[in-house]
């Protein structure tokens, strides 16, 4: 993603002047890209066919699965998968991945700012970050029960920790004299936090979301299989008990699509908040 | 406007202490530019930043209008040597320049005012929407030069402000000083190392001598007010008082001091 990122705005000049084969570059580029994927999957496809296996159904039928499972009706009824299993599992961990957000970045923030309050806090962040989060699962569920609190929490707790770090260090790497210059104009305390602090934080708490962001797809899929009775890794685990690996690959298949598509809203968030840095370090070298 | 008397700033205590500046004392009136020159490592920074209210100083008096600096005093702004640093690389050339504006209270149309016309005196008209990393250094220089006249200060201290940018580019920048100096009626300190800068922008020029620094001398420059690159660095007079200077620097007037320098440690 990053790279092409960086070819397309490189390639940018010359795009204007030449656009016919500047959009040819674009389509050669997309095509290199989605072709890989699409001779693997026709391999599958042929594998499987050749050697049928209980275990590994054919592409085909996976997608022909996913579809019926998880696409709306022709009058946009959502089917029961949708609504029992997606869209719960994408609240859980949105809300799980909010509630980290904010928590984080304030925390870190506070953290970054003092070096009092920080060494109040460092051990008990360096002990905390290294328990492995599905470790805590037996007393989540003691604590909040078996419901989506205990869900929601295990996310925000798991991916806390890569925002948390990351806000501190970008905090620290933000220079003295922007803090001087801030000084001689008497720009007050919370002007500072908003214009100084967190924009110039911001490339390395983006790095720390999108760590964070696979965790919690991980968080997720993990606590739905542990006494849930909806969400995607609770279909998955129900359909491997039952034998239906069609739809065991059908979810293994949609958790693939969201993380891609959260991946790239991210992306397209990121390149808006860092626009006044893309290719900054390249062009000023 | 601004009156320093008998200042003095020492690093550190006991063994280790370091005898920064020893004794400066002079004053900078309204509407002129004084300039501060001396050599690398003679505490010109140290100085500036007693002035600008960011730290304290061990000794001496610093008034501002009257009164004390203990710190940032209403009134006063900075260019700093590193541009880089002092700008803010996630805010466009706009924002940067209207950014300290927002806590004085203006209304929008006069805050766009300030913003445009400090632009425009800067030669950065065009450029509004631009990032810093897209400009070039003696641009980002410009940037900070409209931010601190957007600001409207009673007084402008530069901390050798164009020292990291071409030769060209600082002539230019150089002139841009005199003229919003002559644009905006603005008082203006000016810290350099550079002997030719000094005297050619400076309606008075301080001299500094090695640490722990104490001022040589101070020397009106009755150069005319409109200044030339070229003209005015050709004029026996310009000439005479920049070797004036670059002697005072090198071998400072024993007459005028009375503590050799040797004996001061």
């Amino acid at each position: 993603m990053a790279l092409t990122a960086s070819i397309s705005t490189a390639n940018r000049p010359r795009a204007s002047r030449e656009p016919q084969s500047a959009r040819r570059q674009w389509w050669s580029r997309f095509a290199l890209r989605w072709i890989v994927l699409a001779v693997l999957l026709a391999l599958w496809q042929l594998a499987t066919m050749a050697f049928p296996s209980p275990f590994f159904p054919q592409p085909i039928r996976i997608f022909e699965r996913a579809a019926l499972l998880w696409l709306p009706g022709p009058n946009g009824v959502l089917t029961p998968s949708m609504l029992n299993d997606v869209l719960p599992s994408m609240g859980r961990v949105l809300l799980g991945f909010a509630i980290s957000v904010v928590l984080a970045i304030s925390l870190g923030v506070a953290i970054g700012l003092s070096r009092k309050f920080a060494d109040y806090v460092d051990p008990i962040i360096q002990f905390l970050r290294a328990v492995p989060p599905p470790a805590l699962i037996p007393i989540f569920l003691v604590l909040f029960g078996t419901g989506d609190e205990m869900r929601v929490l295990l996310i925000a707790f798991g991916t806390a920790w890569p925002i948390l770090l990351n806000t501190i260090d970008g905090v620290r790497s933000i220079e003295e004299l922007k803090y001087e210059t801030a000084t001689v104009f008497r720009i007050s305390f919370v002007s500072r936090l908003k214009r100084i602090v967190l924009p110039g934080a911001a490339p390395k708490i983006l790095a720390g979301v999108r760590t964070s962001l696979s965790l919690g797809l991980i968080l997720m899929v993990i606590s739905e299989m542990v006494a849930a009775s909806s969400g995607i890794g609770f279909s998955i685990v129900q359909a491997q008990r039952g034998f239906g690996f069609p739809d065991m690959w059908a979810g293994i298949v949609l958790l693939g699509i969201i993380g891609f598509l959260l991946n790239t809203l991210l992306t397209v968030i990121e390149r808006r908040i860092l626009a006044w840095q893309r290719s900054s370090g390249r062009e000023t070298a | 406007m601004l009156n320093i008397e008998h200042l003095t700033h020492t690093y550190g205590t006991g063994a280790k202490a370091h005898l920064a500046l020893k004794d400066i004392t002079f004053a900078v009136e309204p509407g002129e530019l004084v300039s501060i020159v001396g050599p690398s490592g003679c505490g010109k920074t140290t100085l500036l930043r007693t002035m600008a209210g960011l730290m304290r100083p061990t000794g001496g008096d610093l008034t501002f209008l009257g009164n004390e600096i203990t710190s940032v005093p209403e009134g006063l702004a900075m260019v700093f040597q590193d541009y880089r640093g002092s700008l803010f690389p996630w805010l466009s050339v706009e924002s940067n320049v209207r950014f300290p504006l927002k806590r004085l209270g203006l209304s929008k149309a006069d805050l766009d005012a300030r913003v445009s016309e400090s632009l425009v005196a800067v030669g950065l008209t065009g450029f509004e929407d631009r990032f810093p990393f897209q400009l070039s250094g003696g641009m980002q220089q410009r940037v900070a030069i409209a931010r601190a006249l957007a600001y409207r200060p009673k007084i402008l201290l530069m901390d050798e402000p164009f020292a990291s940018v071409d030769a060209q580019t600082r002539e230019d920048l150089e002139d841009l000083v005199l003229s919003v100096k002559k644009k905006f009626n603005m008082t203006i300190l000016f810290v350099t190392h550079d002997i030719d800068e000094s005297v050619y922008l400076a309606d008075r020029v301080v001299v500094l001598s090695k640490p722990p620094t104490f001022v040589v001398t101070t020397l009106d420059i009755p150069l005319s007010d409109n200044r030339d690159q070229i003209e005015t660095k050709e004029d026996p007079e310009f000439i005479r008082l920049r070797g004036e200077v670059a002697r005072l620097i090198r071998h400072p007037k024993s007459d005028d001091v009375t503590i050799p320098v040797a004996d001061v440690a």
